[in-house]
């Protein structure tokens, strides 16, 4: 062993809080940066499979065995799945990628144990949750974003608005990954099956991600009753910045809506963090 | 209180409101020198846990005030953290990391740059004979082997104070007897350690100093040997009885030699002021009741905690 001399060598403890909070929230990124990397393929398989097999039933499937769906009006179909496949792709990573895993690791494995007691402010560790699932989704939305603008037959004419569209993503990843951590902290470790029927199904067919908000205006109950789904906001806002010419909420309402529901998320989530890790 | 304590506890306490609503903690205080291993014996339930969580920042005390190396606790968690190393009960390794993973990330949490974290790793490994597992899975190793990884990772920030909540909880007697060689070798360099366990042999050989803890309460304090020349006797009888043993500690009591005599968990126990010189008497007596068995021992801190709640601490 290492004799008491050096006692201090190589450690920032003495130095400024500021200093060894960064120091410690970059260790805590590393880490994760490594875990994600040895199981890309997983993160592939679940980000991948389910916008792939949306676009091939509805953009291939369907035209070919004479079923074919029309966007509103004169848009092509691929047009409206555009923006609600990226949008299911950065939410599912929150669940994904942050909420499910801390279920686990609350309920069993414990593992978040030497993250928690290094040293820095417990919100901190939360919030590196919430970023590092923000950083997954983005990955997401950058994956899904061409292989559905690409899929053959999609017939999708995107007027992207660069500066809104990374507006929009930043806001939607780092909702994603509070909405994530919100679930992870909250839900019962019990009753993790109830995740999908009580939260990513709902949201996902009452997310405006087949249709846009306001082709439900001839079902007026359902279009008011839908806005509660964080989702609504960041199909409808990816709808604004990726293909603005297909009817869709004002910008600055459906970022500014998006942006209160993931301070929302963000506190709830920190605070059950809070919970959890302190007795 | 002590200028370089490197550990003061002061009025701490801690209530659950349940339901059942428990007193986990009452008021305890204590000091803990720097350098010294001390220890917290009690039974499972008495508090011990629950202190150890409020002096690492886990558990937010309801009362009382903490000071590790200075800091206080509840008012600078993170600046506590980084003074403190903790092993909990629980195996907490980081199941997505290999072994070196797991020391060099730990090391990158405490502010060491990547160089410097997989020169502390490596020498940890060493350190701790686990260089030949350094890139197995931590879900791969022995429970011993991954004590030993869970104790080299919280000593690897080089903390001012280790704390141990029942460190060798589980292991077999070989894994122990090599945990206690390495808190030996950490008490040698000059580490603070602070451990909480059932075991009296553990507490016995392991620490200069210790608190009998029981129902959240600090029953008493001091070295091991201190503790046990307080119960003022020189042997413990312990004798198995057949017969009448409420009659037995009437008969035995009157004894000349006897200190006195009560009936723990089954047993006569017989409490001697000299070694061996009423022991004919004792036995003498005792024929009477049925006589079974009988065991001499010198007093235990086994013995202290009996004297001081009636009953056994035993797992």
């Amino acid at each position: 062993m290492t004799d008491t001399a050096s006692a201090t060598a190589g450690i920032r403890v003495t130095t400024s809080p500021r200093v060894s909070y960064r120091a410690a929230f970059w260790g805590l990124m590393v880490r994760d940066t490594k875990v994600l990397s040895r199981s890309l393929t997983q993160f592939l398989l679940r980000t991948v499979i389910q916008p792939f097999l949306f676009v091939f039933v509805f953009l291939y499937v369907f035209p070919n065995i004479g079923a074919g769906i029309h966007g509103p009006g004169v848009a092509s179909f691929g047009t409206v799945l555009l923006p609600g496949l990226v949008a299911v792709a950065i939410m599912f990573q929150g669940i994904q990628a942050v909420g499910l895993p801390l279920v686990n690791e609350f309920a069993q494995t414990r593992e978040i144990e030497d993250r928690v007691m290094a040293p820095l402010p417990t919100n901190m560790v939360a919030f590196e949750k919430i970023l590092f699932g923000a950083m997954q989704s983005a990955l997401a939305a950058v994956l899904v974003f061409p292989m559905v603008l690409f899929f053959p037959n999609s017939n999708v004419h995107p007027h992207v608005n660069p500066v809104l569209l990374v507006a929009e993503i930043i806001v939607a990843c780092l909702s994603a990954g509070a909405l994530g951590l919100a679930i992870g902290t909250g839900w019962n470790p019990r009753q993790v099956p109830l995740i999908f029927s009580l939260i990513v199904i709902p949201i996902t067919f009452l997310g405006c991600i087949y249709y846009p908000w306001a082709s439900l205006h001839t079902i007026r109950w359902l279009q008011i009753v839908i806005l509660v789904n964080p989702l609504v906001y960041v199909s409808e806002g990816l709808r604004g910045a990726i293909t603005p010419n297909l009817q869709h909420m004002p910008w600055p309402v459906s970022l500014g809506v998006l942006i209160l529901i993931g301070a929302g998320l963000a506190w709830l989530g920190m605070r059950g963090f809070r919970k959890r890790v302190l007795g | 209180m002590a200028a370089d304590a490197a550990v003061v506890v002061e009025k701490l306490s801690k209530h659950y409101r349940g339901p059942p609503p428990v007193d986990a903690v009452k008021s305890i205080d204590l000091e803990v020198a720097r350098g010294e291993i001390f220890g917290l014996l009690g039974p499972n339930g008495a508090g011990k846990t629950t202190t150890v969580g409020m002096c690492t920042t886990r558990v937010v005390p309801t009362a009382g005030r903490v000071t590790v190396d200075g800091v206080d606790v509840r008012a600078d968690p993170p600046g506590a953290r980084g003074r403190i190393g903790v092993v909990t009960q629980f195996n907490t390794l980081d199941r997505s990391c290999t072994v070196f993973e797991n020391l060099k990330y730990h090391c990158r949490y405490f502010g060491m740059n990547h160089r410097d974290a997989k020169a502390r790793a490596a020498e940890l490994l060493d350190t701790f004979r686990l260089a030949d597992r350094a890139d197995a899975n931590v879900m791969a190793l022995s429970g011993g082997m991954a004590q030993r990884l869970q104790v080299a990772r919280s000593i690897a920030h080089r903390p001012v104070v280790l704390f141990l909540d029942e460190p060798t909880s589980g292991l077999d007697p070989q894994s122990r007897i090599a945990l206690w060689e390495v808190l030996g070798a950490l008490h040698d360099e000059g580490t603070t350690v602070i451990l909480t366990t059932h075991y009296i042999e553990e507490a016995d050989r392991l620490c200069d100093r210790l608190a009998i803890i029981d129902y959240g309460e600090i029953l008493v304090m001091g070295t091991p040997d201190q503790l046990k020349r307080q119960v003022g006797v020189e042997t413990v009888v312990t004798l198995t009885l057949d017969g009448d043993r409420e009659g037995a500690v009437k008969a035995l009591s009157v004894v000349a030699g006897v200190d006195r005599t009560e009936i723990v968990e089954g047993e006569v126990l017989v409490y001697l002021a000299e070694r061996e010189g009423p022991l004919p008497a004792v036995v003498q007596a005792a024929l009477a009741f049925g006589l079974v068995d009988l065991a001499l021992t010198e007093p235990t801190l086994e013995t202290v905690f009996i004297q001081l709640t009636g009953r056994a601490l035993r797992d």
